[in-house]
């Protein structure tokens, strides 16, 4: 375990975000993760994007399952409730927690056991509901915290660090968002911070259930020279089909016309796409699908915003739900009193 | 004759249909009649796990007397289905009465000496007046509740009345339905001596009265509460009660213009998600609950046992019914006594509510917000499918304007700035009880809630001491809980006597019942229905001052004694069981029978 304590205390003349805080203010506490784990990365990118997108930390929430990944939401924004929950049921407690107040960030942390294996229902169901949350699956492909059995997203004949051979398909949760109709979809690398912390911040201003399914090696269990999620594996099969841009980029040789198209967020604000091949189109539910499985045959993993949809309802949307919170609405506005009361009671006698 | 004349208001009518033939609407407006004309009645509905074409019974019994329960007898059978024939036949106590349809011959084989058989060619006569298939089966049922108003003298006007408030939304209907009743009535009266000597006569016992469900009580209840988040998966015999939330809320809290909704219903992918859903909102400060039934209680283990150690509150309505596994889904039991006082692993234990009838669903669903909110802690309603789904005359439902909900020990912003720090699990009070913070408070009172180990500061920890300080201090607030709970209902008998009788839940009517039969043959026993888990002090004192305590439970294995000898000092073999477990409402007659031989036996020790 690394102990490499990481300061808690402001530089001079660090930046300051809108709220005037530094980035530290969306630190947690000490990692306890192996050193090199994938996940202490996404950590860091997950701090970087709160900070930038000057959330106040209070009003976010993180929620996880149980698994070294779902450990992190204790190790990035202290001053934000959190829920350490349960082996794969985040899903229902963010919705739960959502139902109550809509108004904060929900963000929900999960590893690719929690998700994919013993969470594969609540994830279905928490897409068709489409939450309004981010859900970031650090994704292995192992369950790192039983110390590295095979989970639904090892690839079919990968083979464990003592030689053993995964016999089954893998669950890909980007496929499954697509087929489930998840109306934000991204792929990341953790080891690529560059390329991650804006996709959190797009997912965080969807307005919907923003799925983000990154690759994040065991150093431990997986990351040995036959796995497909060892770091080497990854940085050689990456392939981006399209990368966010945060601003509106000159056109030029690097942003030729076309190369660069601009996604209208819930907000009103718009952030960019670029594409590699111009033939992507993020907002194609069924070219997307067909795009990440060609690449996919070539041994490729698909990086990038691979799908959004910013008109789908989200559940409260869905529901038609009052716009305060449920949690503190008035109690007055929710008994309706004896004389309804006496008057529902006429039907039963 | 003065047999007959006894029997007044007093007599049991069962209706043998088959399901899906729309008898339901016909059965319950014979209720409802006898209920207007000032008569309790019970009504129980045996129904199959199956949505069309399998035998289905419904029950009614007037009692002059208001007794709760069902009597153990039938009377009058009204034999509808030639598949259950055989067996309805059987079940008619002697001198009883056999209704069957002459549209078709009676197999003779059947026969009995000791009963009347009155034939009324209902088939015959919904085929001669209607014309629409569908319709001739409906009107038949129709014309059996008129053959029954001119046989045991149910006031014509009373059932016009309700046909008219039946129909009220498609007034077109009431004259095809007055008629076939008419058909009834007439046949009857021309062909029988009308009325038998079984027969009712208005009284004022209902005044003040409704009947309702248990399920719609409870529904009622949770708006009343002020529920704002429920999660369900679907479950007989837990359905109605969610179906009836949204209902009522699609009425009362509703926004008439906008549409909006102040309530979010999820029908959740399985129990484990709702009891997820639950949690999540009882953590970020919304009051809400899921309705199940035993199958979904196993699902909801491991979240009960997360809420229970991180103490959210969390309602949970267990409609019971006839397990193990599938069991049988249509039939009542109270075998989820133990599994909800338990439910998880680790050291857990759980506030429970028994109601025994449909006005105790109601109150007690208000109660459960109450006690999860104070206690931080899942709270289960446990109710089953004879309370739940039948209908029960019970006082009308009250509500006071000024009652407010207790939202237990929460922190506001304005808490929050006054104090220098916040720590999500310190015994302040000396109640057991610490306090928490909602999800986007004020920056001082965040905090991480965790099912694993925590200190009373609200920190992680694997240091046995800290464990050990937090798992005592639970000890302190279930000890709290006793305190809170509703107190049991009680009720001496004239003398000091030496026994008692302990029931819980929907023993209620079958119990009360057998102690004034026993009272009658100068057998006097005290009573106590425990209304609460955990025990409070009554209990304990019930069971020293009783020399013997017979414990009358719905289920095999004697789940409530179990807890009454895990969780208090009684000595066991003071406890006698009298079990009750095949799936159908409670009687008194065993009850009666068990103490009638105790004490015979005693005599002759
Ligand atoms: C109900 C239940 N079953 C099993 C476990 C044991 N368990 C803890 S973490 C884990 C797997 C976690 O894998 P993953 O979600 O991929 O997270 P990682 O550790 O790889 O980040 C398992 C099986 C548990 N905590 N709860
Ligand atoms: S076991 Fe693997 S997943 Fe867990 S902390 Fe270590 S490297 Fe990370
Ligand atoms: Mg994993």
């Amino acid at each position: 375990m690394s102990y490499i304590r990481k300061p808690n205390i402001t530089y001079k003349g660090r930046a300051k975000n809108a709220l005037g805080l530094s980035e530290s203010s969306y630190e947690g506490t000490m990692s306890t993760l192996c050193a090199g784990c994938g996940h202490d990365s996404i950590t860091a990118a997950m701090t970087r994007a709160f900070f930038e997108l000057s959330i106040p930390p209070n009003r976010a929430v993180k929620i996880s399952g149980i698994g070294c990944s779902s450990k992190t939401t204790a190790y990035f924004l202290s001053q934000s409730h959190g829920n350490n929950t349960v082996h794969g049921r985040m899903p229902s407690i963010a919705t739960g927690a959502a139902a109550a107040n809509g108004e904060l960030h929900y963000v929900g942390v999960s590893g690719d056991g929690d998700t994919l294996s013993i969470g594969l229902g609540q994830f279905a169901h928490v897409i068709r509901r489409n939450l309004n949350m981010l859900y970031v699956i650090e994704n292995n492909g192992v369950y790192g915290l039983t110390k590295g059995q095979f989970s639904a997203s090892a690839a079919f004949g990968a083979k464990t660090k003592k030689g053993e051979v995964n016999p089954n398909p893998p669950i890909d949760p980007v496929k499954m968002g697509l087929a489930l109709g998840a109306s934000f979809i991204a792929r990341s690398f953790s080891g690529d911070k560059n390329h991650l912390v804006p996709l959190i911040k797009a997912g965080l201003r969807h307005k919907g259930f923003a799925l983000i399914d990154v690759i994040s090696p065991c150093v431990t269990f997986n990351d040995h020279e036959d796995s497909a999620m060892s770091y080497k594996y990854a940085f050689a099969h990456m392939h981006t089909a399209a990368d966010l841009i945060e601003n509106k980029p000159e056109i030029t040789a690097d942003f030729p016309e076309g190369a660069v198209v601009p996604v209208t967020m819930h907000d009103g604000s718009d952030i960019y796409l670029k594409k590699t091949d111009p033939d992507y189109d993020p907002t194609d539910r069924a070219r997307a699908f067909e795009y990440v499985m060609r690449h996919q045959e070539k041994g490729e993993i698909v990086t990038g915003l691979l799908y959004i949809d910013e008109s789908r309802k989200d559940m409260h949307a869905a529901n038609q739900t009052v716009a305060a919170p449920l949690n503190t609405f008035p109690y007055e506005q929710l008994c309706p009193g004896s004389a309804a009361l006496a008057d529902v009671q006429k039907r039963f006698r | 004759m003065s047999a007959a004349q006894g029997r007044l208001n007093d007599f049991v009518v069962k209706i043998a249909t088959v399901n899906g033939t729309g008898s339901a609407s016909a059965n319950s407006l014979l209720l409802k009649a006898f209920f207007r004309m000032g008569i309790p009645v019970v009504g129980k509905n045996y129904f199959p796990s199956n949505i069309q074409g399998m035998p289905t019974w419904y029950e009614i019994r007037v009692t002059r007397d208001g007794y709760a329960a069902r009597s153990g007898e039938v009377d009058i059978m009204v034999a509808m289905n030639a598949e259950t024939y055989a067996q309805d036949i059987r079940e008619i106590a002697p001198g009883g009465y056999l209704i069957y349809d002459s549209t078709w011959p009676r197999q003779q084989t059947l026969s009995r000496p000791d009963i009347t058989v009155i034939g009324i060619p209902l088939a015959q006569m919904a085929n001669d007046a209607f014309a629409d298939a569908r319709v001739r089966i409906l009107m038949k049922n129709m014309a059996y509740v008129g053959a029954l108003a001119a046989l045991i003298d149910i006031d014509m006007n009373v059932i016009r009345a309700l046909i008219e408030q039946m129909f009220a939304g498609k007034p077109k209907l009431i004259p095809a339905n007055m008629q076939a009743i008419e058909l009834g009535y007439n046949y009857a009266r021309e062909h029988v001596a009308c009325p038998l000597p079984l027969r009712v006569e208005a009284m004022d016992k209902t005044r003040g009265h409704i009947m309702i469900d248990g399920n719609t009580a409870a529904a009622l209840g949770c708006v009343y509460a002020g529920a704002t988040v429920g999660a369900w998966y679907p479950i007989t015999p837990s359905t109605s009660l969610m179906d009836a939330f949204k209902s009522f809320c699609a009425r009362m809290r509703t926004d008439k213009e906008t549409g909006e909704k102040r309530y979010l219903i999820v029908q959740a992918e399985d129990e484990l998600s709702s009891a997820g859903v639950v949690l999540g909102a009882g953590w970020a400060g919304a009051r809400a609950f899921t309705t199940t039934s035993g199958p979904g209680i196993s699902l909801m283990g491991e979240l009960v046992g997360l809420a229970y150690y991180a103490e959210v509150p969390m309602v949970l309505f267990d409609i019971q019914r006839v397990g193990p596994s599938t069991g049988m889904p249509t039939r009542t039991q109270q075998s989820d006594i133990q599994i909800c006082a338990y439910a998880s692993h680790g050291d857990t234990r759980h506030v429970c509510l028994y109601p025994a009838d449909p006005r105790e669903c109601f109150d007690m669903a208000v109660a459960a917000f109450d006690l999860a909110e104070r206690l931080q802690t899942p709270v289960f309603v446990v109710s089953d499918l004879d309370v739940g789904m039948n209908d029960w005359m019970v006082p009308d439902l009250t509500w006071d304007d000024s009652c407010r909900p207790d939202r237990g020990k929460v922190l506001s912003n304005a808490d929050l700035e006054k104090i220098t720090s916040f720590h999500r699990y310190l015994d302040v009070d000396g109640d057991g009880i610490p306090y928490r913070t909602l999800p986007g408070c004020h920056p001082k009172g965040v905090y991480f809630n965790r099912g694993a180990g925590h200190n009373k500061w609200g920190g992680r920890t694997e240091l046995s001491d800290e464990y050990q300080d937090v798992m005592e201090r639970l000890l302190v607030k279930w000890a709290t809980a006793a305190t809170l709970v509703p107190k049991p209902e009680v009720i001496a008998a004239r003398s000091g006597a030496p026994w008692g009788i302990l029931a819980v839940g929907s023993c209620d009517g079958a119990c009360k019942e057998a102690l004034h039969r026993l009272a009658e043959q100068g057998i006097h026993i005290d009573y106590m229905r425990v209304r609460a888990f955990p025990f409070s002090a009554e209990v304990e004192k019930f069971l020293a001052d009783h020399e013997r305590v017979f414990v009358v439970e719905q289920n095999r294995d004697a789940q409530m004694r179990g807890m009454l000898v895990n969780e208090t000092s009684v000595e066991k073999a003071k406890l006698t069981s009298i079990l009750h477990y095949n799936g159908m409402p409670m009687d008194h007659r065993q009850i009666v029978r068990t103490i009638e031989d105790a004490v015979a036996e005693e005599a002759a020790a």
